[in-house]
């Protein structure tokens, strides 16, 4: 069996997939990857199914080997990356011979990088997933010198890339109206609608805090509301005034009034906003939301075709003979 | 049936969810009429919706509205709510009764005595008022399997504290607003400190990983300061509950 050893763990690396469906009514979230877009880009590149686990890392990777060749793909918040010393790109599959080291260094925008193996990490499951849900108590963060198991490779092509959609720097983000939208003034919905905002130091897998420029939000005094279901992307509004994005690992119910929620198409950009990027909000119907949504997912299905073989420039192979004793292992596009 | 008044009603949550409103005030018939439409979706087993769940007084439905309009599934639910009166449900099958040990007031939960005054009653009055009332789990929520459970005499309809306590341990019982909390998890809470017990509400390596369920009874039964410490080194129970069918 394949296992991925980690020499070195940055600080915050789990393993994610998809997360967990159908435990809401005990109160656990679905936790899962919080950009789940880069889980998909990465089973495109290996060509296996975005169902499978891979690790997320928040802000820095880590030195990973492997004791068997190892296809992998990197996706998600570009990272500086190696291999045996030699620079990997990102957004691209690649080849790990045995015992070779991969490092994997800070992000250089967005928040979380992912290392995707071929086989998917085959962590048991628990409750029906692999993904650690660091809020409920699920599985903890990597350290190092532990050691994953990986599941089977069906096997294809290493050395491609994949044109990702830019998320990694802030931007516009589109809402929708929630449940507790109407009991903001309409004032107060357009004042949201026309501010810019900073994305706060304060971000983990929960939510996002992010600072409005100009004074905070809120309902008119004396409203309170029962506690009711959250949903990822929604705006809650604290006592503060600074809006919270909520993400997958966050409760399943809150008291906190919700301005809007983002579409789940945008909930990738809010996830990978770094700290101090900027943010807008704009509101948009139900009907444009499921149009986007229905795009979205036809754009996410066609991914695996929109991979290419990597131009590669012969001189920085280092180990350009090895890679035709490993037969089945890759494509003919491989070749230089 | 409620054709006379503004309930339920139904509400978009997000994308993909629709959210049925039975009340805006936690009641009883509220709470077990959630339940009982839950379970009737559950039922149901629409192939396009993904998820059931409740909260104090409502059913939450998530679904692929790319392949079911958001409109018919609306029309679905309405025809199934007039089918029946929700709010005269029985309470759910399956309960079961609780009997979780819990150590009142200090030295662990340091707010008794303050909740006991809100109450207007002594300490002592407010253990024993606490531990002979039988609570239901009217929810789970905020934290895996972590109970709100109601609903105490109206005397205990106290406030939640204007600041929040920064952290109370996992097995923290808090009040507030006539419902209970044991807690899942270390937690900040606004609600009021007022025992500790060694009951885990969630054990992710566990067959069954959550404890408790909506619909449950739970006593909290007092235990002396030695009877907890032997309780929190006895690794063979979760925190030395109990636990009997009901029906």
């Amino acid at each position: 069996m394949s296992q991925l050893h980690i020499l070195a763990a940055g600080p915050s690396l789990t393993v994610q997939d998809m997360g967990r469906i159908g435990h809401i009514a005990s109160g656990l979230s679905r936790g899962g990857a919080a950009d789940t877009l880069a889980l998909v880009e990465g089973a495109a590149l290996l060509r296996q199914s975005p169902g499978l686990a891979a690790l997320e890392m928040a802000g820095f990777g880590g030195r990973f080997t492997c004791t068997t060749p190892l296809r992998i793909a990197l996706t998600g918040a570009p990272m500086r990356a190696t291999l045996n010393d030699t620079p990997l790109d990102w957004n691209a599959s690649h080849l790990m011979r045995a015992h070779s080291i991969l490092a994997i260094g800070g992000a250089q925008a967005g928040v979380y990088g992912y290392l995707n193996v071929a086989g998917g990490i085959n962590t048991p499951l628990i409750l029906g997933a692999r993904a650690t849900h660091l809020a409920a108590g699920i599985g903890a963060a990597l350290q190092s010198g532990q050691t994953l198991p990986l599941g089977p490779d069906v096997g294809g092509p290493t050395g491609e890339t994949l044109l990702v959609t830019e998320r990694f720097h802030g931007g516009p983000a589109r809402i929708i109206a929630s449940l507790q939208t109407a009991l903001f003034s309409a004032a107060e919905r357009a004042r949201f609608a026309a501010t810019p905002f900073h994305r706060d130091a304060r971000a983990n897998r929960q939510g996002v805090r992010l600072l409005p420029q100009g004074p905070g939000f809120g309902l008119s005094k004396g409203q309170s509301i029962l506690s009711e279901i959250i949903t990822p992307g929604d705006i809650q509004i604290p006592g503060d005034g600074a809006p919270f994005v909520l993400l997958p690992e966050a409760q399943t119910t809150g008291g906190y009034p919700r301005i809007g929620t983002v579409i789940p198409a945008d909930l990738p950009r809010l996830a990978q906003t770094p700290a101090g990027a900027a943010l807008r909000f704009t509101f948009i119907s139900l009907e444009q939301a499921l149009e986007i949504e229905a795009k979205d997912r036809s754009a996410r299905n066609t991914l695996p075709s929109l991979c290419r073989p990597r131009l590669r420039d012969p001189a920085r192979i280092a180990d350009l003979l090895s890679y035709q004793l490993i037969s089945g292992m890759i494509t003919g596009r491989e070749e230089p | 049936m409620n054709t006379q008044t503004d309930w339920p009603q139904i509400a978009h949550v997000g994308l993909n969810g629709l959210l049925v409103r039975f009340a805006d005030h936690l009641t009883e018939p509220a709470n077990r009429a959630a339940l009982a439409f839950r379970a009737a979706l559950a039922r149901e087993t629409w192939p396009e919706v993904e998820e059931v769940s409740t909260s104090l007084t409502s059913t939450y439905i998530t679904f692929d509205p790319l392949h079911l309009p958001h409109a018919a599934l609306i029309a679905r639910l309405q025809s199934l709510l007039r089918s029946t009166d929700w709010y005269a449900a029985p309470p759910p099958d399956g309960r079961r009764l609780w009997r979780i040990p819990t150590l009142f007031g200090l030295p662990h939960a340091p707010q008794l005595g303050e909740a006991a005054s809100l109450a207007g009653l002594t300490e002592a009055q407010a253990i024993h008022a606490l531990s002979t009332t039988r609570t239901r789990v009217l929810t789970l929520g905020f934290a895996p399997g972590q109970p709100y459970l109601g609903q105490l005499p109206p005397e205990w309809d106290i406030p939640r504290q204007t600041t929040l306590t920064p952290q109370v341990p996992a097995g923290a019982l808090v009040v507030a607003v006539r419902q209970l909390v044991l807690f899942a998890n270390p937690s900040p809470t606004g609600w009021r400190h007022i025992g500790q017990t060694a009951f885990r509400c969630f054990l992710p390596d566990a067959p069954d990983p959550f404890a408790l369920r909506a619909g449950d009874e739970v006593e909290f039964c007092p235990v002396t300061l030695s009877e907890y410490a032997n309780i929190q080194s006895d690794t063979c129970s979760n925190g030395g509950a109990t636990m009997v069918p009901l029906s």
